[in-house]
């Protein structure tokens, strides 16, 4: 059946790329084989043809070659099927196979592949070779990533259940999804949450649950000038670290912090410690931080940092 | 979790789709079959079926295929005419598909966003190469690459770009490099020498997979804490059984010889599920989980618990609890 199915599209498309005008459902029926003999049955299966052609991306268009005629036609424009000339350097050909390798067994691995396999068509000489020594690589292993890039690709609205960091419970966010971007290793979407009437981004690894459409394709714009990218960085950018810690660290140890000191010297009181200052902004977070250097880095000042760690290391023994 | 990259983790990808190819994929495989044909002086069948991923039977089925197309009206004629004597495949007519097909919204998302990324990659000396192949892809794919504009991957320029420079050098060359190399998980400044392998750039993230001769194993190092670096006046030697991470199974996995961790975590602790490749998550409901995870070393397990607080709860081993609690107990002897 399906060797058959093959050979009939096959036609299908060579008839239509070379009639060069539009063809009746009755004239594509009279030159292509395999269709069969009943016309409701040969309809019901042209219609299905039409629709896989459709899905492979095959322009094929609906209309007619003069106003007189009444019967719709079907044809493929060769402009619009064809991939235009496109010619790439040997280095060229290399980035372009070592690209095609960046999403291996991710969402977008065989649109990668297909997308080449065209390019190879065309006479590239790309192979999915790796290069000496690098390795690029895309996993997108959160689920909703397929849903997301389709509802973005056709500019849907969605609907997800979504657990905020720290909420006990999901909620359910609609959104009009402007893009997806990935940052320090996460996945983000960012775009329009229709609850909440403002630019929103929420992380991928936190939605609970399917990502579902809530309206037809093409119905999101995307604010001219959006740059998502931009808004997911602005999300997540470290508020400015405007205060200053003093902190003990035990000389050999603490090498995270020690780094980014802007000052550090010996304890005067005891030789085996070091006195570090530090810029910190956020007060919660810096004391988790400290205190999971246990008895190696005491926070000195402010006195409500030194307060927070107290309070985390306390929490460890309740 | 073998890795000295150690904490961040990338979890397990699912597996490939394995649906069956089907008519329209083999469709799409003969569309592109004529012109790869005609855009080559000459190709051969053994080269051409590698090249489509098929075994040489099917490929001459396809070619098969392709000659019989027959259109009946209104004159019936064969538009295709091609031949595969003598090993070589010859297509003197092909019609209107001589070109391939234009490439998909995703077909050409996909390419953009793998370029884009990999022009990002700090110290890329092909980065003209790429700006040139976007430029020409963008170019063919017309509307079709619009949407891609949608999707980023921002690579991470934390690490110190003499040390990606050096780390391309040591592998073109095949030298040892000597790093001093900081273990979060374990508050370590650690030093060894490292025999590259691969720079691998995963998730936007950057490593050096190399065989470390501390270790005696392979290791990946993430290049944002390497403190400093040296590429040293010996070649590099890798072991021959040395196993390069296998990327498709996930950065980090866990070994069978690890320790198995359990935790509880309150709603404020459940990034930690989000953050470490865990072997079951469980929900006890009102956003608390308890999860369990493999670690070759339960340092990093108690430096986490201390960060946690009462927002997680170390409940397995018993003596890795016991461990928290001491530490917690010392560190707390310096603030009174």
């Amino acid at each position: 059946m399906s060797r058959r199915k093959t050979e009939r599209l096959l036609s299908l498309v060579v008839c239509l790329l070379s009639s060069g005008r539009f063809l009746t459902a009755t004239q594509i029926r009279a030159a292509v084989p395999g269709y069969p003999d009943s016309f409701d049955a040969f309809k019901r299966m042209f219609e299905r043809d039409k629709d896989e052609l459709r899905e492979l991306g095959i322009p094929l268009e609906t209309g007619s070659n003069s106003a007189a005629d009444e019967e719709p036609g079907y044809r493929i424009s060769r402009q619009a099927y064809m991939l235009p000339d496109i010619r790439l350097e040997p280095d060229e050909a290399a980035v372009l196979g070592l690209a095609a390798r960046v999403w291996r067994r991710a969402e977008l691995a065989g649109a990668a592949a297909g997308g080449l396999l065209k390019l190879r068509a065309a006479g590239i000489d790309a192979e999915e070779t790796t290069q000496p020594g690098i390795e690029p690589r895309l996993q997108a292993v959160e689920a909703a990533f397929g849903s997301l890039w389709q509802a973005v690709r056709d500019r849907r609205p969605v609907t997800f259940a979504y657990r905020a960091a720290g909420r006990s419970s999901p909620q359910v966010r609609r959104l009009e999804p402007w893009g997806v971007v990935n940052r320090h290793g996460r996945w983000y979407v960012a775009g329009h949450d229709l609850d909440r009437a403002e630019p929103r981004v929420f992380r991928l690894s936190r939605i609970d649950g399917p990502v579902s459409f809530a309206g037809p394709p093409g119905a999101v714009t995307v604010p001219p000038g959006t740059d998502v990218r931009q808004t997911v960085r602005a999300w997540d950018a470290d508020p400015p670290a405007l205060r200053t810690a003093v902190l003990r660290i035990r000389r050999g140890a603490g090498h995270g912090l020690r780094q980014r000191a802007t000052g550090c010297r010996p304890d005067p009181v005891d030789g085996d410690w070091d006195l570090a200052e530090l810029q910190f902004s956020d007060v919660g977070w810096y004391a988790d931080h400290v205190a999971s250097f246990g008895a190696d880095v005491i926070a000195l000042e402010p006195a409500d940092l030194r307060e927070a760690v107290i309070r985390r290391l306390k929490g460890v023994l309740a | 979790m073998t890795a000295e990259a150690g904490l961040s983790a990338a979890p397990a990808p699912r597996e490939p789709s394995s649906r069956p190819a089907t008519a329209t994929d083999r469709l799409q495989r003969l569309l592109a079959l004529v012109p790869y044909v005609i855009s080559r002086n000459a190709v051969g069948l053994a080269d051409t079926a590698a090249a489509f991923g098929v075994t040489e039977r099917q490929l001459v089925d396809d070619l098969n295929m392709l000659w019989c197309v027959e259109l009946r009206a209104p004159d019936p004629y064969c538009p295709i005419d091609l031949s595969y004597e003598g090993g070589e495949i010859v297509v003197s007519q092909a019609e209107s598909i001589d070109r391939p097909l234009r490439l998909g919204v995703d077909e050409a998302s996909a390419l953009l966003v793998a370029l884009r990324m990999l022009a990002e990659v700090p110290g890329m000396e092909e980065r003209s190469a790429l700006s040139r192949t976007i430029a020409k892809l963008e170019a063919a794919a017309g509307e079709a690459g619009a949407a891609s504009a949608q999707v980023a991957v921002q690579v991470d320029h934390n690490a110190a770009r003499d040390v990606l420079d050096q780390v391309r050098g040591a592998l073109a060359a095949s030298r040892r490099i000597h790093l001093s190399y900081y273990v979060p998980g374990r508050d370590e400044a650690t030093e060894r020498d490292v025999d590259p392998m691969r720079l691998l750039v995963v998730e936007g993230r950057t490593y050096l997979e190399g065989w470390c001769l501390r270790a005696e194993s392979v290791r990946l190092f993430r290049l944002d804490r390497v403190m400093a670096m040296s590429v040293l006046d010996v070649a590099a030697s890798v072991p021959g059984d040395a196993q390069p991470v296998d990327l498709d199974q996930g950065l980090f996995r866990p070994s069978a010889d690890d320790v198995l961790v359990l935790l509880e975590l309150s709603a404020h602790g459940r990034w930690v599920a989000e953050y470490y490749p865990c072997e079951r998550v469980e929900e006890l409901g009102e956003g608390r989980l308890r999860i369990s995870l493999r670690t070759p070393d339960t340092r990093w397990v108690r430096r986490l618990a201390l960060r946690l607080g009462e927002d997680g709860k170390v409940i397995a081993p018993p003596e890795v609890a016991d461990q928290v609690r001491e530490d917690a107990t010392a560190a707390l002897a310096h603030y009174e």
